[in-house]
Formats: C-alpha cells, structure tokens, sequence
C-alpha cells in the first residue's frame, strides 16, 4: 500500500517536473508546477511530515504560486520562447550527473549506506506540536534570523516594483 | 512496508536534475524561477525523507526555513522581473546582457 501511494506520488511528481521546463507556455508551466507542489504535500503525509504538507499547500501552492501567475498575466507574455543556446552546458552538467544516478541504481540502489535504521519507536503522533517544540527550541535563533530575511525581502520587494522610484542615472 | 530512502533520493535527483536543465535551456526568465523552484523542492523532499529515516525532526524544520527563503526569492525575483520588463520590455533573459563582459 505504502508503495503504492509512493510510486503514484513520485510518478506524478517526475511527470509534472519535467513538464515545468518542456512546456513553452509559462501559464501551462506555472500550473504543472502546481500539480507538482499538491503531490510532494501528499508524499509528505506519507513521510509523516503532516504540518509541512499543510504548510507546502498554503505557502506553495497559495501564496507563491499565485504570485507567479499575477506577474505572468501582467507582464502578458507571448510564448516566443525558444531553448536558450546554451543547451551544450546543460548536457556537460546533466549527463554526467544522469549517468551517476544510473550507475549508482544499477548497483543496487537499495545498497544500505551507513545510516541509522529507521526507529518505528517514535512516531510522533503529534507532528505539529513537535515541530513547534522545536523550532522554538533548538532553532530558536534560525526562526528569528528567518524572520529577518522576510522583513528584508519585503522591503526589497516594494522598493525594486516602485514605478516612480527617484532618478538615479539611467540603467 | 516502508519505502527505502534511496528511492526518495532518486526522485529528488530527478527532479532536481529537471530544474537545473530548465534554468540552462530555457530563455523566459520567469521558467528559470520556475526550475529553481523545482529545486528547492527536490531539496526539501530529500530533507523530509531523512528526517523520517532517522527519526530527527531538524529535517523538518529545515524544510521550513527553505521554504521561507524560497517565499523572500520569489517576492524579491519577481519584482526583479517586474523592473526588467519595465525597463526593457521584454524578459527574454538574452536581452539582458548589460553586465556581461
């Protein structure tokens, strides 16, 4: 069962993914990309991870996403967009690294690293209070610094869409 | 029956492979911030599934961190986009060639 919900899940996943950069038509990009976010929330429940499932959907799948539709309906895109020229590094960087996982599958992908195995003991069943527990414990200054860098983005944001932002030279 | 955590790692390779060929062929800038966060994703499934594997729920909240720093990317590059279109209109990232030597 459990391989079941991961072969659909990852499946969906690698579909969706490879339709993200196939497809020409950023909208069409955007909503794969949508699919893809609602599938790893759904193979994150299976991974026991509940509260990021949850938040996957609202941040993900709600804010950002929605953000990247506005900006591509604004800016009104036309789907001129042909393959960069630059499709020779992609293959330099992306065969090798395809032929490492290859290799690495072919000699038995299940090959058991040095990792501790898995402890069924404690299942949380609780997984949002844990993570609150420790987020505002052991990453207590993680969490504020994080807030820092949404403070900073924020601003950054307004200032960089400001139309009549002060002449400073022209670009 | 639980899944292997190898498999996990092979669906984030995949999907991680996907973004960073879509950030080196494709021209339209706004599907680069698109593969990268197809990236960002592959990321955070490898996290998810460690913090599973070994019982560590830092894993997690890494994962919350990434996608708080993905949401500060997103409002940051798109009102970059914003700029760029307005100044050039086009955001075909070929056209934007001012700081390249």
């Amino acid at each position: 069962m459990a391989q079941l919900f991961f072969g659909y899940f990852a499946g969906v996943i690698a579909i969706t993914s490879v339709l993200v950069v196939a497809l020409r038509n950023p909208v069409y990009s955007a909503l794969s990309l949508l699919i893809m976010f609602f599938h790893v929330a759904g193979l994150y429940v299976t991974l026991h991870a509940e509260f990021l499932a949850a938040v996957q959907i609202i941040v993900y799948a709600g804010a950002i996403l929605v953000l990247y539709l506005f900006v591509v309906m604004l800016l009104n895109v036309k789907q001129d967009d042909r393959y960069h020229g630059q499709w020779r590094i992609a293959a330099f960087v992306c065969v090798p690294l395809l032929l490492e996982l290859l290799v690495l599958l072919a000699s038995g992908g299940a090959a058991q690293s040095g990792l501790l195995p898995a402890q069924t003991a404690a299942d949380t069943a609780d997984n949002t209070l844990a993570i609150g527990t420790t987020l505002f414990s052991t990453y207590l200054f993680p969490f504020e610094v994080a807030s820092l860098i949404l403070l900073v983005a924020m601003i950054g944001a307004i200032i960089l869409a400001k139309r009549d932002f002060p002449e400073r030279g022209e670009m | 029956m639980t899944i292997p955590v190898s498999y996990y790692l092979i669906l984030s390779a995949i999907v991680f492979l996907t973004g960073v060929v879509g950030v080196l062929i494709r021209r339209n800038i706004i599907a680069i911030l698109l593969s990268v966060e197809l990236m960002l994703n592959a990321t955070n499934i490898n996290f998810v599934a460690f913090s599973q594997h070994l019982q560590d729920l830092g894993g997690q909240v890494f994962v919350f961190f990434a996608l708080t720093v993905a949401a500060a990317e997103v409002a940051v590059g798109l009102a970059i986009i914003i700029a760029l279109h307005r100044s050039k209109d086009t955001i075909n990232v070929e056209q934007f060639n001012l700081l390249k030597w």
